[in-house]
């Protein structure tokens, strides 16, 4: 192979990698908007009388069952779950321990 | 019983006679290699728990195997010579997989799982049953950091075939480029099966050094301000979008580059398994037992390729300079990427994400994630570098799959 066509080789290849990555990119767009505009669909379709039964028979919050194997709940101040989750996780990389292996009380953010 | 004679026929049998053999040297200068990768495994915990494999696979073929008149010793585990018949299309073993079972070692046996695409291809089962692809569909955009990031390969191909490679070699080297390993193994055996040994070391060996590699160029290509971006968190992704991603990246990319489906066909049959809900065992299989399992095959088996007499060349050198060329240039085109994305978005996307494009999973993430950290300390990255992250296992395979359709 001369060095001519290794360039253009390499100009092709690499745009094949964008094309297909976009062409990829555009389906995703396409599949979330469609389930993005199902779930505006669904959320109307509840109607009033319903969701005030629905709030009649609300009971007061049972406490939810704890997982197998979990040390509990932990308490969660200002902070989302995803966060929360993030920061277990970074802190049982950064202690080199399985998260099993740790009990979180709580997180609070420091304001 | 002549002692004597029998003494030395023990003493002409034994591997320390090897040493002393035309290319004896070159044996225990690979096993000092050996010792070293053994050494980074363990002790510095680069990639152990391929590299440990490795570097033991290299220790075993290197004192087993010493060539005489290009012939390995009958003893020998790795038999290259029979592989040179396997390829050679005037040979009577020419693809003759019979022929190496019958006439090979341990690990000739073993090496025919990589040899046939087998072991990469479970590999990338297990990768998609680990991989959650949620980040990438939050943020589609992630996608075209896992297309930059593809620079690299290409920019080492055509630097290869400068070098006198030939098309074949310089695709397999340039693959390097897209830091997976599985897919550089997949590609090598196909397109370039002699040059196995140098290019997963070299695939390997920089993918653990990517702490080490990428934040020079992240602090060099982007200033403070940037790195300081605070990204807004991703929407979440529901159940069943999670299970039909899969089944339309197989579908459309396989369509696109039917080279591609061994790889993405298996990435995303492993996801499925994972994301369905219906196949927890299948999943958790595939998860550890299997990658594990075929994890110490592929890992043994490559090793046995850096035979002393074929691996201690002017070539290897090379390779391992083109492979962080690439690198380096795979992490350059995601950065470039990110900061063009930071301009365009006006400021909300922080270009440290860009580095994930090059698919080691997760470490390329974390890299972003800790760099972001350095700049920011209140800023999380992780979960946006997955996008580019897993994406760039996509555009990899991509890569691998446009290389293999214009040389195979």
């Amino acid at each position: 192979m001369n060095i001519g066509d290794a360039g253009i080789t390499a100009l092709f290849g690499y745009a094949v990698v964008f094309f297909g990555l976009i062409l990829l990119m555009i389906v995703v767009y396409c599949m979330s908007a469609f389930f993005k505009s199902r779930e505006k669909a669904v959320v109307p379709e509840k109607s009033a009388p319903v969701v005030a039964e629905e709030e009649k028979i609300k009971e007061p919050e049972k406490p939810l069952p704890v997982a197998p194997g979990s040390a509990g709940r932990i308490k969660l101040f200002d902070v989302p779950d995803k966060e929360a989750v993030m920061i277990m996780a970074i802190v049982a990389d950064t202690m080199k321990k399985p998260l099993n292996e740790l009990h979180f009380i709580s997180i609070r953010e420091v304001k | 019983m002549d002692i004597l004679e029998t003494l030395r026929t023990l003493a002409s049998d034994s591997g320390f006679a090897g040493f002393f053999s035309i290319d004896g040297l070159k044996n225990l200068i690979m096993i000092f290699v050996s010792f070293f990768l053994l050494y980074l495994g363990i002790k510095r915990k680069f990639e152990p728990l391929l590299l440990v494999g490795i570097a033991f696979g290299c220790l075993l073929v290197n004192i087993s195997n010493f060539f005489s008149d290009g012939v390995s010793s009958a003893e020998a585990l790795y038999h290259p010579e029979l592989w040179d018949a396997f390829l050679d299309e005037n040979s009577e073993f020419f693809h003759s997989y019979g022929h190496i079972m019958s006439q090979g070692g341990l690990l000739d046996i073993l090496y025919i799982g990589v040899k046939s695409g087998l072991y990469p291809s479970l590999i990338f089962l297990g990768v998609g049953a680990m991989t959650d692809f949620g980040p990438l569909l939050a943020n589609p955009k992630s996608l075209l950091l896992g297309a930059a990031a593809q620079l690299g390969v290409f920019l080492a191909f055509f630097g290869a075939v400068c070098l006198g490679f030939t098309g074949e070699e310089a695709a397999s080297i340039g693959i390097i480029g897209g830091a997976d390993g599985p897919t550089a193994i997949f590609l090598t055996t196909r397109l370039a099966p002699h040059l196995l040994g140098p290019i997963a070391i070299a695939a390997y060996s920089y993918m653990a050094l990517i702490p080490m590699i990428q934040p020079r160029l992240m602090n060099l290509l982007t200033t403070e301000k940037e790195r300081k971006v605070v990204m807004i968190q991703n929407r979440t992704v529901s159940k069943t979008e999670k299970i039909i991603f899969p089944i339309v990246v197989a579908v459309f990319v396989i369509l696109l580059l039917p080279s591609t489906a061994p790889l993405i066909g298996c990435l995303m049959l492993g996801n499925l398994w994972k994301e369905c809900g219906v196949t927890e065992r299948l999943s958790d299989t595939v998860q550890n037992a299997l990658m594990n399992i075929v994890t110490v095959f592929l890992g043994i088996s490559v090793g046995a390729t850096t035979v002393a007499s074929r691996f201690l060349t002017l070539q290897t050198l090379e390779i391992v300079g083109l492979g962080l060329i690439a690198f380096c240039f795979s992490t350059v085109g995601g950065l470039l990427v990110g900061k063009l994305m930071y301009k365009l978005s006006g400021g909300k996307i922080n270009p440290l994400i860009g580095s994930a494009g090059v698919s080691a999973v997760p470490m390329a993430a974390r890299v972003s994630q800790i760099e972001g950290q350095k700049a920011n300390p209140s800023n999380f990255l992780l979960m946006h570098a997955m996008g580019p992250n897993v994406a760039g296992v996509i555009g990899s395979a991509i890569a691998a799959g446009f290389l293999l359709a214009v040389f195979k």
